[in-house]
């Protein structure tokens, strides 16, 4: 026991003697080496490839380049500042990051900014006109229809669709096609009771 | 998510001869955008091809063919779909959110992958994702797994819910293969068992694209149900769902169509519960019968048991519910 216990001790000394003069030995690499090494890099690894879009989002025309793996929401809040759409699972399986794509409800966590183009994209920053709130944004707080607000804005532009579609005809129906946004806070009452605000 | 190079094509033409051996086809993305995010899937070129293939559905004598690009939502309030191919619409609408389903694409519907929680995990075996790693489902948490047509390699069940619909109608699936020439594939045939390859989930070549879906004309749009059972009542996998359809001469069945999703690695037809009705009076006796013949096959896994009353109690209901149902 005492035997493999100094075994291992004398190992790890070795092993840092070793991975330390590496370490110093690669500082001398000569700088043609690592530029070869970087040709090497370019002709085997896809590199990352940036493309220059065109986006309408709430009715203004945005021109910027992006990175081909970027989705739309990642270009809202990090490139545009639109940061109303949250990200929460970004796996689809949440709706925190609901938008209107032509006038339907989509996930912006699924969708990439590159295919986006040419098409009319509304976020819940479009939907007030002013300061005037839309109807559904005032129903949401006039029926407690949030608790921490993270999910909110995802619930209020699936809402929306959810009018426009016309499935509010019972508090089944409108659950059902809410199923898509989850509100861990549980203010699942009070966005149903906005909703049907709306609705009538 | 791995770098990658976007590109898209405008002819169906270009789409083809732009493939590369790593190269992916992009419609809808719900899916493959997941895939990707996670690195299960790490392709190095998209090709785009929302604005190749053709997104309209269109109603011929004998059936409706229903464009790769139409998106599930248009496919579930169509109204020529509605009318002649409700239980389609049913389906649809028991599957996923709305904002998937106004996303995803028919063909993508088809394409999406038949997975396992052992799929999405990168850190346990699983021989789809890197075939030769094992099956960690196999003998581990298998409850959504299969209980029938799996392998000692595969036990995940194919998650759609729109393709139980088109197994039961016998559709067809209309592709264009990378050569250029086209081909018609019957739906049964498009998905495959897992065996000893279960990285492949379907028959379709390499780099083909589906075009469109054909579903035949029949006489099920007065008797039908989809039947889905799952942990929570919407948008969730199901743990089994049953399609049915009756072709009813007063009380007397002329045919009938079976089929089940979260049983197996592909939609599964219940072929021989369908023959035994076939004839017969739609009677409470023979309903519980068509569901044992059905179980009969079955041979569910170390923890999903449950799977095996649940699937005859979801055909009995269903087809029970298809006398009653109206359009």
């Amino acid at each position: 026991m005492k035997h493999s216990h100094s075994n291992a001790m004398s190992m790890s000394r070795r092993f840092f003697l070793r991975s330390s003069s590496a370490l110093a030995a690669l500082s001398f690499i000569p700088n043609s080496v690592k530029a070869f090494y970087q040709d090497v890099k370019e002709k085997f690894f896809v590199k990352k490839q940036m493309i220059p879009i065109q986006l309408e989002i709430n009715k203004k025309q945005y021109s910027l380049t992006v990175d081909s793996r970027a989705t739309l929401l990642d270009v809202l809040r990090e490139e545009l500042n639109l940061t109303g759409s949250k990200k929460g699972c970004d796996h689809g399986q949440c709706g925190a990051c609901t938008v209107h794509i032509n006038g339907e409800r989509a996930l912006s966590c699924l969708t990439l900014a590159a295919m986006a183009q040419g098409k009319a994209i509304t976020t819940i920053e479009g939907l007030a006109d002013g300061d005037n709130l839309h109807p559904m944004q005032e129903a949401f707080i006039e029926h407690d229809g949030f608790q921490c607000g993270y999910c909110t804005s995802g619930q209020i532009m699936s809402a929306v669709a959810c009018v426009d579609e016309g499935h509010t005809g019972s508090v089944e129906e409108i659950k059902e096609y809410m199923s898509g946004n989850l509100c861990r806070c549980g203010a699942y009452n009070g966005i149903t009771e906005a909703i049907q605000q709306v609705a009538k | 998510m791995k770098p990658f190079e976007y590109t898209k094509p405008k002819t169906v033409r270009e789409a083809l001869s732009s493939v590369t051996k790593h190269s992916h086809y992009i419609a809808g993305g719900t899916n493959l955008v997941d895939l990707m995010k996670k690195q299960i899937d790490e392709p190095d070129k998209l090709l785009d091809i929302t604005n190749t293939l053709p997104d309209q559905i269109e109603v011929k004598d004998n059936g409706v063919v229903i464009g790769a690009m139409v998106r599930n939502t248009a496919i579930a309030v169509n109204k020529a779909i509605l009318e002649s191919w409700p239980l389609l619409s049913k389906a649809i609408l028991k599957g996923a959110s709305p904002q998937i389903r106004n996303m995803a694409s028919a063909g993508g519907n088809l394409l999406q992958r038949t997975r396992c929680p052992y799929f999405y995990d990168l850190t346990l075996p699983c021989n789809k994702r890197k075939n030769g790693s094992g099956c960690g489902a196999l003998k581990g948490n298998n409850r959504m797994g299969a209980i029938i047509g799996y392998s000692d390699a595969c036990v995940a069940v194919h998650p759609s819910d729109m393709c139980v619909a088109l197994a039961a109608l016998d559709a067809k699936v209309n592709i264009r293969k990378a050569d250029g020439s086209e081909e018609t594939m019957n739906f049964l045939d498009f998905h495959r068992l897992p065996g000893n390859n279960p990285e492949k989930d379907n028959n379709l070549p390499e780099n083909a694209l589906i075009t469109s879906i054909f579903v035949p004309k029949n006489n099920f749009s007065k008797h039908f149900e989809y039947l889905k059972l799952r942990d929570r009542e919407s948008y969730a996998f199901a743990l089994v769902s049953v399609a049915a359809a009756l072709d009813m001469d007063g009380n007397q069945i002329s045919e009938a169509r079976l089929a089940s999703g979260g049983v197996a690695h592909k939609p599964w037809r219940w072929t021989k519960a369908e023959a035994f009705l076939k004839g017969k009076q739609a009677t409470a006796e023979n309903f519980a019968e068509a569901a044992r013949i059905a179980a009969e096959d079955t041979a569910p896994l170390s923890t999903n048991a449950f799977k095996v009353p649940l699937l005859k109690g979801a055909i009995e209901t269903a087809l029970h519910t298809c006398l009653t149902n109206k359009a």
